[in-house]
């Protein structure tokens, strides 16, 4: 805050001091939200873009190419367009949770960038349980889709909310057991230690020691964001559009917001805890400026995963509903345990890059 | 009123009303809802305590899990509300009574005189670095342990129960084995032979 008032005219310093502390918290506070909001909002629909563009490419189509060069300015458009639809209650649906739900199902996902940190300390709160936050963020998600397709009082809306929200049931819990991985890893549940520890390069990152954990939760990702290949709560051929089939305009919007929301959440948080966030690879040059650590690294890293979210969607087809379930339950969760094991007996034997750190901080705490 | 007090007495406010919305909400999926929203309230009041585990594992497993899987049960349900509300006035004065009669001996056990805030000073707040989970995860693990691995012995007896109750295998039921089908080879399945194209004649075309 500093620079601010040093640019700011006399009067304007005069009138910050004026006001009394629990403002100026607040006001710094919704400063800085707005500071990772906009940016993020800003992302979300140019994801849609790149997900088309993307994807057009893949399938040997242009994809978007008419609103403004090269169809940049399509993600404006279809949010302008969405706006001004008229957003249709159905009869017989419960009103206000009809409404309420996609705001339930975007709050989450946008409210879990509160512990992500961008650098060193750049963060909007440094809370020691930051881990913890965030998989109870990601675990309210599923509500938005089961309220939604409650309060829409339609067969196909139902049937997609209870899809989804066994599914997302399901993959949480190996999505729970592969963070502990982490955390084991780390000894820590705050999200900048967890960086902290991954310090060195490329090759110690934490994907190397914690490779079968890091495929689990990726994919059970994609499995939480309803996404291609496990977007069965959607799925177009049998229930038309699952949950948000009644949807319309600005509501359906705030779904389709969610959705990216999710899928660049999950993309910054495998890189967070398994890819070194803001770490540069090159862990000798760490203070180069291009090379060196950085938050372009973060942002480079996040994009990778998205993009393997939007080449997913591309590659696999559909799974079957059971096929879902089983390897949410009988393959995941199995994998993450028995690495969980491996890693307890390696952090004993003090075997792994992480193991004599830990061990030194259980013991001293 | 300090800013600490403010957000105590609305969270505390939410978490009352939430909880009266329980029991009072006509429509049982409004009640679930109301019932997160208590979770929540009363999470947020624990986060106050500095207890900043037991808040976010209560969002996490309550709200997160069970209540999802309570709303799941609840939505399947056909409910006929009115049915229900048959006989209402004329339970309500043992409804009262029981009330009445819980609430004596709530005030008995836990009223102002044991719990005020005379009785109960505020708790030393802790340095920044102080980790609720770290302390809480040192006395499960050394002082309580042999009563933590006993409760957790217990909870897998519980979900071993549940399971064998509730699974039954019907003889004539037929199961898919995805292990199986993944198996399948394109030999398996796949026959292909050498034949001449086969062409028809002009004269059979109608």
């Amino acid at each position: 805050m500093e620079w601010l008032f040093s640019l700011a005219p006399d009067f304007m310093v005069d009138f910050w001091n004026w006001l009394p502390q629990w403002i100026q918290v607040l006001a710094e506070n919704l400063l800085y939200i707005v500071l990772i909001m906009v940016p993020l909002m800003l992302c979300v629909a140019y994801v849609t873009y790149a997900e088309r563009k993307i994807i057009g490419y893949m399938q040997v189509r242009l994809g978007p190419n008419r609103v403004g060069p090269k169809g940049w300015l399509q993600p404006i458009a279809d949010a302008i367009k969405l706006m001004f639809k008229e957003v249709i209650v159905p009869t017989n649906s419960n009103k206000f949770l009809f409404l309420f739900a996609p705001i339930l199902t975007l709050g989450p996902a946008l409210a879990a960038w509160a512990v992500i940190p961008f650098f060193e300390g750049v963060q909007l709160s440094n809370l020691n349980a930051g881990l913890l936050y965030i998989l109870a963020l990601t675990s309210m998600g599923v509500y938005g889709v089961i309220i939604a397709g409650w309060a829409s009082n339609s067969k196909y809306a139902i049937l997609g909310a209870l899809r989804s929200a066994a599914q997302v049931v399901a993959y949480e819990i190996a999505m729970g057991f592969a963070l502990v991985g982490v955390l084991m890893a780390s000894g820590s549940l705050n999200l900048g230690d967890i960086i902290a520890r991954q310090e060195g390069g490329f090759m110690s990152w934490f994907w190397l020691p914690l490779l079968p954990l890091l495929a689990v939760y990726f994919i059970s990702g994609v499995a939480e964001t309803n996404r291609a290949p496990f977007d069965v709560a959607e799925g177009e051929s049998e229930i038309v559009a699952g949950f948000h089939v009644d949807y319309s305009g600005m509501a359906f919007a705030v779904f389709f917001l969610a959705e990216y929301a999710n899928i660049i959440l999950i993309a910054a948080l495998t890189s967070l805890m398994f890819f070194g966030g803001w770490m540069s690879p090159f862990g000798s040059m760490a203070d180069h400026a291009l090379l060196g650590d950085g938050t372009h690294w973060f942002i480079l890293k996040t994009m990778f995963f998205i993009y393997m979210f939007l080449w997913f969607r591309a590659t696999f087809p559909r799974y079957r509903y059971d096929q879902i379930m089983r390897l949410g339950w009988k393959v995941f969760i199995p994998v993450t345990i028995v690495w969980l094991v491996v890693e307890a007996v390696m952090v004993v034997m003090q075997v792994g890059p992480w193991a004599v750190d830990t061990a030194a901080s259980v013991a001293g705490a | 009123m300090t800013f600490f007090e403010v957000v105590f007495y609305a969270f505390s406010t939410l978490m009352v009303v939430a909880a009266l919305g329980v029991v009072s909400a006509r429509n049982p999926v409004h009640s679930v809802l109301f019932l997160v929203l208590t979770f929540f309230a009363s999470s947020a009041i624990w986060l106050l305590l500095e207890a900043e585990f037991l808040a976010i594992t209560l969002v996490l497993v309550y709200v997160g899990a069970v209540m999802v899987l309570f709303l799941f049960v609840v939505m399947m349900l056909d409910i006929n509300v009115t049915r229900m509300r048959e006989g209402l006035m004329r339970y309500a004065p043992f409804g009262i009574a029981i009330a009445i009669l819980l609430i004596v001996q709530m005030v008995m056990v836990v009223g102002p005189e044991h719990f005020g805030l005379q009785a109960f000073p505020v708790p030393e707040s802790h340095a920044a670095d102080y980790s609720n989970t770290k302390e809480l995860g040192r006395v499960l693990y050394t002082d309580y342990v042999y009563a933590f691995e006993l409760a957790s012995v217990i909870l897998l007896v519980a979900i071993v129960a549940a399971i064998t109750l509730t699974m039954r295998r019907r003889p004539n039921t037929r199961y898919q084995k995805p292990s199986a089908q993944m198996k399948v080879l394109k030999e398996d399945r796949l026959r292909i032979i050498k034949m001449k194209s086969e062409t028809i004649e002009p004269e059979n075309k109608q």
